[in-house]
């Protein structure tokens, strides 16, 4: 099961927060600050899962931002980090630079809340997903 | 009027929509908080309009802001005044916000529930999309409650988009209120049929999660998922149905049995890693299962480690590091097949991640044998050396030390060696963990009786280092090592080759700067030192040696009197009185070694570390009995209050109660008594315990070394292990050709024996006879104490609820509550009472007649269905 999603930059700022488990607001920093000092170190020779606490993390870097995705123990950690290539590969998200990212933040957790849901993968075919986001944009 | 409506639309012209509000923070990098906290009151502003759109658009803002990490809580009413718009975007703003800052301590979140449930039955799938989804983040048991029975019919809804959210959203209401579980689940199974393939997979994965917790529960359902794994083709699908039967495969055997060949054949024809590697996990744990260990299940961990060993070697570091912890896996079982690729894992304690490194390191842990041990420890020791000033260091340091003492030193031959190893790494700096390699070589020291003389002259060569000295000021650091080589020094002084030269050492001004805890162990065992020597120098008749010694004590232990250690300062003054009172006996010639190495007989063992809590109770000893009599508590605390008028009644019945006690007193302590006379390690409050001191045997226990150059010279400062190494690998292979000598012998008398297990020419682990008697003193138990474990189970796990059969049938306390009008009989069956609700929820809203005409059509058009 997946705790929380996070999209991170180099510096720490968050470009998108999605948890999946009760925190505290002072928990959910202390979170965020802990997961940027964890990721940020390690650079390409370093694998992509990391022990945190009693979960993982796993992450994928792209250009200048974090994606990160933090789950149980024995949770599969190929599948989910295909799950986060899945992810940014979205048509949806053509050519995105992460000022995109910042302006257009509601839109970017209707493609999370369409690929991923209660913790769990939901939908991992790019043509559905693309469909669905198609339609959601044309109601507005 | 007009003015107000005029000024008003003025205004929201300069509102800031989301995007003014982001270049506004972009450019006031410098005053952020200022600049945001203005911003935060023009939002309050904007939130007391009465137009929708100015208020969704500041709830927008304010779902910005809660991600920068501003707490929006303030906002909940507005933005549940949001939820509620009529206009799709307008709600996805507000149900964002929610998911984003509702949590279970949010007052207002009960209002929501009506709010969600007409969403959840809206026309628009959208509506419900989005509520559902926003639901998932801030479900509360109350919530979950209410809702549930609206979203178990929506999983039976027409569009599978919102089936799907629906399934996986039921997981959420489970953890919330798992009296929903065994209503819903019928349905839930019936999911896992759906044609459609995402809503199925939706249910596999809700029902994998389940089953991960609490396994027996969904066993039944084992035939219907290996239909699916043998049918699927969707690499999800197949990853949970997978790690769901690895959990299942502890309780069913069988299932283990039957599920190898599918496995195999994956194993063999998939080309996704993820995939490859959930299998082999999962092959892992049936055989761990299938511990009976058929011959044919062999062949399976052979193909795994294959598997494993091509992800281990292949350059992608995420692969290593899943092969690494998968074949630790396999260690734990069958560690044989694993301890012939020690080469590659060795090999991996070279890698640059760290990572990758410490998952070797553990496997290394349980790949140790007799043989290998040694060259193993080499090996890390270079790594140690390699990696100065990192916390990589003290991982190491750690691992070493675990994998050398595993299982009461089973796997160490030669001690010597060991010492020798414990004493290179006091020469780290820097490290946080010095009392592990005290502990060790105490350890050692008082259990391998052999070792003794060798290890004493190790201790005292350290003694003599300046440089352990050096780092004295750091807590923990390797000066805790003086720690264990004094007390070594002191407590086995008769092995010592130059006490006079130790005690010197041990007496040095340096030494003060020692913290507190070591000097007091350096203030004791100098007092045995001195006795030992006391006892020497008398045996030799040298009484102005004995005065010497005598002056040096008295001389020295003032500087440790004046410590600002409490418990220095007590010992030392308490030495150095008895010290100056044995300088007047020997004033007058009389012998007094004797008396002062009575101070120390005895021997001290190691005790076991949950000695204490085994204890027995003696009988007749009621530890629940009232000491005193007891005063009724509970009233006693509300007089407190009124104590000052009520002070003189209290005391009165306090006296009673100990005057009538004092003989069950007395009984205590006699019982206390016994029980601290039967406990050797009591420090009793006498300064002189009075123990029988047992001569140990030393030369007995020392086996004759057959060449005299085989112990090293001792150069202070080399390395001495590596020469161990080799006349370990000497030693061995002098055995080995005693041993094929005698088994020739063996042979040619026994020709015609019928032995079909011949020995073979190979060693095991067994045949290496250790460099030393080594008779491992066990740790002291109590009487008849039992081993025994208690389960720490946290009451509060919200998993544990979910531990429900969900094989008997529903009772009627079980349905889920339903909002109901009017009174009607409640029905037995649960499908029966679906379509009842179904009618129900829909009459209390008053929403228009064009809305009810709409639901009748569809339901018509399920019953069609």
């Amino acid at each position: 099961m997946i705790r929380f999603i996070l999209i991170q930059n180099r510096a720490g700022k968050t470009r998108l927060a999605k948890w999946y488990m009760q925190f505290d607001d002072d928990e959910k920093q202390k979170l965020i600050e802990e997961v940027h000092a964890v990721v940020t170190v390690r650079d390409a020779k370093h694998t992509n899962f990391v022990e945190f606490r009693n979960f993982k993390i796993i992450y994928r870097r792209y250009a200048g931002l974090y994606f990160c995705i933090c789950v149980d123990v024995n949770d599969n950690n190929l599948a989910y980090l295909e799950a986060i290539h899945n992810f940014v590969l979205n048509e949806y998200f053509h050519n995105v630079c992460e000022l995109d990212l910042v302006f257009n933040f509601y839109k970017v957790y209707t493609v999370v809340d369409e690929m991923f849901l209660a913790g769990e993968i939901r939908e991992t075919s790019q043509t559905k997903v693309l469909k669905q986001l198609l339609m959601l944009q044309s109601l507005e | 009027m007009a003015l107000k409506m005029v000024k008003g639309s003025i205004d929201r012209m300069f509102d800031k929509n989301l995007q003014d509000l982001v270049r506004g923070i972009r450019n006031h990098k410098e005053d952020e908080a200022k600049y945001i906290s203005q911003c935060i009151d023009e939002i309050k502003q904007e939130l007391k309009q009465d137009n929708i759109a100015v208020k969704a658009n500041a709830v927008c803002k304010l779902t910005y802001l809660q991600m920068l990490g501003y707490d929006i809580s303030w906002a909940a009413f507005n933005i549940i005044e949001v939820m509620s718009a009529s206009k799709f975007t307008f709600k996805r703003i507000g149900y964002l916000a929610a998911s984003q800052s509702f949590h279970e301590g949010t007052d207002v979140i009960m209002l929501t529930t009506n709010q969600i449930r007409k969403d959840l039955s809206s026309p628009s799938q959208y509506d419900t999309g989005v509520a559902l989804t926003g639901l998932s983040c801030f479900v509360t048991p109350d919530l979950a409650r209410d809702l549930a029975n609206d979203i178990m019919t929506l999983m039976s809804h027409t569009k599978p988009y919102i089936r799907k959210k629906a399934v996986l959203i039921m997981y959420k209401v489970f953890l919330k209120y798992p009296e929903s579980l065994r209503p819903a689940f019928p349905r839930l199974k019936e999911k896992l049929e759906d044609p459609d393939p995402g809503v199925q997979s939706a249910a596999v994965n809700v029902i994998c999660e389940l089953a991960r917790r609490n396994p027996k529960n969904y066993l039944s359902l084992a035939p219907l998922f290996f239909k699916l794994m043998t049918s699927s083709t969707n690499n999800w699908v197949l990853i949970k149905i997978i790690k769901l039967f690895g959990a299942l495969t502890p309780l069913e055997p069988r299932l283990g049995k039957k599920l190898i060949e599918p496995l195999t054949n994956l194993i063999h024809s998939t080309s996704a890693m993820s995939l490859l590697y959930e299998c082999v996990n999962t092959v892992i744990a049936v055989l761990i299962s299938l511990s009976s260990g058929m011959p044919n299940h062999s062949a399976s961990i052979q193909l795994c480690v294959q598997k494993l060993r091509i992800l281990i070697e292949d350059s992608d570091q995420n692969l290593k590091y899943l092969g690494l912890l998968a074949m630790s896996k396999i260690l734990k079982t069958h560690p044989k097949s694993v301890q012939s690729h020690k080469d590659l894992i060795l090999q991996c304690l070279d890698d640059k991640d760290e990572s990758i490194r410490l998952r070797a390191l553990d496997l290394l842990y349980g790949m140790v044998s007799k043989k290998n041990l040694m060259e193993i420890v080499k090996k890390l020791m270079t790594h140690v050396d390699k990696a100065e000033g990192t916390t990589y260091r003290d991982e190491l340091l750690t691992k070493i030390i675990d994998i050398c003492s595993q299982s009461n030193y089973q796997y160490i031959t030669n001690f010597e060696w060991y010492i020798s190893i414990l004493v290179e790494l006091t020469r780290l700096e820097g490290t946080r963990h010095g009392h592990l390699i005290a502990a060790q070589m105490l350890d050692v020291a008082i259990r391998v009786k052999a070792i003794r003389k060798f290890a004493v002259s190790q201790m005292s060569a350290l003694l003599d280092s300046a440089h352990l000295l050096a780092s004295s000021t750091q807590r923990n650091g390797i000066c805790e090592v003086l720690y264990a080589a004094a007390w070594i020094c002191g407590e086995f002084s008769e092995h010592l080759q130059e006490p006079h030269h130790t005690l010197e050492a041990m007496l040095r001004p340096r030494v003060t700067t020692l913290p507190g805890h070591i000097q007091a162990v350096y203030v004791q065992n100098v007092v045995k030192l001195y006795a030992s020597i006391l006892q020497q120098k008398e045996q030799a008749r040298e009484a102005e040696g004995a005065q010497a010694v005598t002056q040096l004590m008295v001389d020295r232990l003032p500087q440790f009197v004046q410590s600002a250690d409490l418990e220095v300062q007590e010992r030392a003054s308490c030495i150095l009185q008895l010290v100056k009172h044995i300088q007047k006996l020997q004033a007058k010639d009389v012998p007094v070694a004797e008396e002062v190495s009575a101070l120390f007989a005895g021997e001290l063992n190691p005790v076991a570390p949950k000695a204490q809590k085994k204890v027995p109770v003696p009988e007749g000893l009621d530890l629940d009995a009232w000491i005193n009599e007891p005063l009724s508590d509970s009233e006693s605390e509300d007089e407190r209050p009124r104590a000052v008028f009520h002070e003189e009644e209290q005391r009165r019945p306090k006296h009673r109660p100990s005057e009538a006690d004092e003989e069950e007193l007395a009984r205590r302590r006699e019982a206390r008594k016994q029980e601290q006379a039967n406990n050797p390690f009591y420090i009793k409050s006498s300064p002189s315990p009075q123990k029988r001191y047992q001569d140990t045997p030393g030369v007995e226990h020392i086996p004759v070394v057959q060449i005299d150059l085989s112990v090293p010279l001792k150069v202070p400062g080399l390395p001495m292990s590596d020469q161990y190494v080799k006349l370990e690998e000497e030693r061995r292979h002098r055995q080995k050709l005693e041993k094929d000598k005698r088994r020739k012998k063996r042979k040619e008398k026994e020709k015609k024996g019928k032995r079909r297990h011949s020995s073979l020419p190979t060693e095991s682990d067994e045949d290496i006879a250790p460099a030393q008697q080594v008779d491992i003193v066990t740790e002291e138990m109590p009487e008849n104490a039992l081993p025994s474990d208690e389960d720490d189970k946290d009451p509060n796990d919200p998993y544990r609820a979910l531990d429900i059969d969900l094989d008997k049938p529903l009772a009627d306390s079980e349905k889920l509550p339903i909002q109901k009008h009017r009174n009607t009989e409640t029905s037995k069956s649960p499908e029966k009472d679906v379509p009842m609700v179904e009618k129900k929820s829909k009459k209390p809203k008053k929403k228009k007649k064009k809305k009810k005409k709409k639901k009748k059509k569809k339901k018509k058009k399920k019953k069609k269905k």
